[in-house]
């Protein structure tokens, strides 16, 4: 990272009681970043968002926003804002009051708070709205008056907390396009808590997969989808087929194996990687895998048999038991030449790029 | 839902809700309209109309001494219980805690305990203390049986009251003292005057524990029970009834207004939330 990181996260420890809910997570993000905290709950990527905000103090470690250390400062003097997952739109208050909440302590004059409220209500398209009340308001429109809140302080970091979990799907579909296009047009920090992977890859820049406190893997969301170091975090991504490797050759950096149907390959070798009984896991998405029709030839392929199939309008997933692997193989085809079609029982062979495989850590 | 559309419906079911009501209310509606009646005697047929029982109110100075008395009282036990039920109902609505089931059933309890026995049991306490018995015995015995009352409206108030509008308050920059003014004190308001109206209407009425505990300075039911000794001050009494029960509709109907919009309110906000 170039400059100064807008925030700092440094060895910072979690304690309640006997648990430990952040556990020597380090961290930084830059300035105008859009980062996300992804994990599935009680993975400790709340308790560090609030942490950032100033609503749970670490036991030990440091946190810096914009150089300055803000352990001890109260939410209410630090330079971040949050959006609520229930977005706390204030009950007795319209939104236009909602909105101008934070800038009263501000004491602008009336036109001046007249006009930024008026400019964060137009941002996220609710100028038309500003007289309602909260219970006036669909879900869609309370998280634009949250955002619009939030915004309206020109924090240097915006903080989301699952802002998008309460939405349908499809009004969570238009708000995450929306979200983003909205971080590029102010600029400002972003950092986002979710535990739905798409929403992380869809929106992100760079995303921290959490489990049990600890950070596992902060990468874009492509290498942490394409190339992700532990079988968790493969897991945690979307469908990967896993399988033992023997392994054949080991450098500080790279790992030859030798896989049941994939053959020889030598591949990057994950961070904190050990070997167990000198046995690698690799994996390969299930995307990775090809069907391949007729008398198509590839130079990488396996055959096997269709025990299983599974339809998912776009795309069909098939489950192809490979003689010699313990699991039977994940295969997802898109529906365009007719694998929603093929019969269970039926012999397939799959063709799959060397490089689509990867070493994990267990 | 689909019961509803089972049951035939009966000829003899309206017939059964207006004696049904009638059962309740009727009773009630012959004292206003005995109160304006021209006779000393509660007897119909009516003698004519005449205001002159609820002139008499005025100038009756044992009653106006009585009303007196409940409003101190009743003013008292509201805030009283208000204020304790705010306490237990945002620790109940709050916190998770051991014991909580056990608490909040204590605490509603004296709505289920029969009053005479519970008025029996504190008169025995307060002379084995030594304490005179007077308007701050009455206070302190009603608060213990108002208090479910102001529980039940308060804990229905708080428990729509989603904790994070105060951390988003903090977040936007407001203080402490701040945030309780501006977000807490009015979200919650509505509960509030919704518990000290509730509580004083209780307040009011009561009769079995400010009797007991009342000595020589009695309260208004009190002071009724004691003039239906007088046949001729039936009529004024009738009078004074009718104004009671006046005030404790309004009131209730009020608090009742308050407290169902406030959450309407919350409950809209926290539809989300669940």
């Amino acid at each position: 990272m170039p400059e100064t990181p807008m925030i700092t996260i440094e060895a910072v420890n979690k304690f309640y009681g006997i648990y430990k809910a952040l556990d020597d997570v380090s961290l930084d993000i830059a300035a105008g970043e859009f980062f996300s905290l992804l994990g599935p709950s009680g993975c400790g990527k709340t308790t560090l968002l609030r942490s950032i905000a100033g609503f749970d103090t670490p036991s030990t470690g440091d946190i810096r926003i914009d150089g300055q250390s803000v352990i001890g400062t109260p939410p209410n003097r630090r330079p971040t804002n949050m959006v609520f997952q229930s977005y706390a739109i204030f009950p007795h208050l319209d939104v236009e009051e909602n909105v101008a909440y934070g800038l009263k302590r501000l004491k602008l004059d009336a036109s001046e708070e007249r006009r930024r409220v008026g400019a964060a209500l137009d941002q996220v398209r609710l100028g038309h709205l500003g007289k309602r009340r909260a219970h006036e308001l669909s879900g869609g429109q309370r998280q634009r008056v949250a955002l619009a809140r939030a915004l309206v302080m020109r924090p240097k970091v915006l903080l989301l907390d699952e802002p998008l979990s309460a939405l349908d799907k499809k009004l969570r579909e238009e708000m995450q396009v929306e979200l983003r296009s909205l971080q590029k047009a102010v600029g400002i920090t972003f950092i986002l808590v979710t535990h739905d992977q798409y929403e992380a890859l869809a929106l992100s820049d760079r995303i921290a997969v959490m489990f049990g406190g600890r950070i596992a893997q902060v990468a874009t969301p492509k290498e942490i989808y394409q190339r992700p170091t532990t079988r968790q975090v493969a897991d945690f991504l979307g469908g990967m087929n896993f399988m033992k490797a023997r392994i054949t050759g080991e450098t500080a950096t790279r790992l030859s194996v030798e896989t049941p149907r994939f053959g020889g390959v030598t591949l990057d070798k994950p961070l904190g990687f050990s070997a167990r009984n000198g046995t690698a896991t690799i994996g390969i998405r299930p995307e990775r895998l090809r069907v391949l029709w007729d008398d198509a030839r590839s130079d990488f392929e396996v055959a096997g048999r269709v025990v299983d199939r599974h339809y998912f309008g776009e795309i069909t997933h098939l489950i192809v038991d490979i003689p010699g692997m313990e699991q039977p193989l994940s295969v997802s085809e898109t529906n365009n030449f007719g694998a929603d079609d093929i019969p269970v029982g039926d012999a397939v062979r799959l063709a799959y790029d060397p490089d689509a495989l990867v070493a994990l850590s267990d | 839902m689909s019961g509803r559309h089972g049951i035939p419906k009966s000829r003899w079911l309206p017939a059964y809700v207006t004696v049904y009501l009638a059962f309740l209310y009727l009773p009630i509606l012959l004292l206003p309209i005995f109160s304006f009646n021209n006779a000393a005697t509660t007897t119909f047929p009516l003698a004519g109309f005449t205001t002159k029982w609820y002139a008499s109110l005025w100038h009756n100075t044992a009653l106006l001494e009585a009303a007196r008395n409940s409003m101190i009282v009743g003013i008292s036990v509201a805030i009283l219980s208000t204020v304790l039920g705010i306490c237990a109902a945002r620790a109940i609505t709050r916190y998770r805690f051991r014991g909580q089931r056990a608490a909040t059933g204590l605490i509603m309890a004296p709505l289920f305990l029969p009053e005479i026995i519970f008025a029996v049991s504190l008169l025995m306490i307060i002379l084995q203390l030594g304490v005179e018995l007077s308007l701050v015995t009455v206070i302190l015995g009603q608060v213990i049986f108002c208090l479910p009352y102001a529980m039940s409206v308060l804990i229905s108030g708080f428990g729509g009251f989603d904790r994070s509008l105060e951390e988003a308050s903090l977040d936007l920059g407001e203080t402490a003292i701040g945030t309780f003014r501006r977000v807490t004190l009015p979200v919650v308001a509505p509960a509030l005057v919704s518990s000290l109206l509730v509580s004083f209407t209780v307040s009011l009425d009561e009769f079995i524990l400010a009797f007991f505990l009342s000595g020589t300075e009695p309260t208004l039911p009190v002071y009724i029970w004691g003039q239906l000794r007088f046949a001729a001050k039936l009529p004024g009494v009738l009078a004074l009834g009718s104004v009671m029960i006046l005030i404790s509709i309004l009131l209730l109907t009020l608090s009742e207004i308050i407290r169902r919009r406030a959450e309407h309110r919350l409950r809209a906000q926290g539809a989300l939330n669940a």
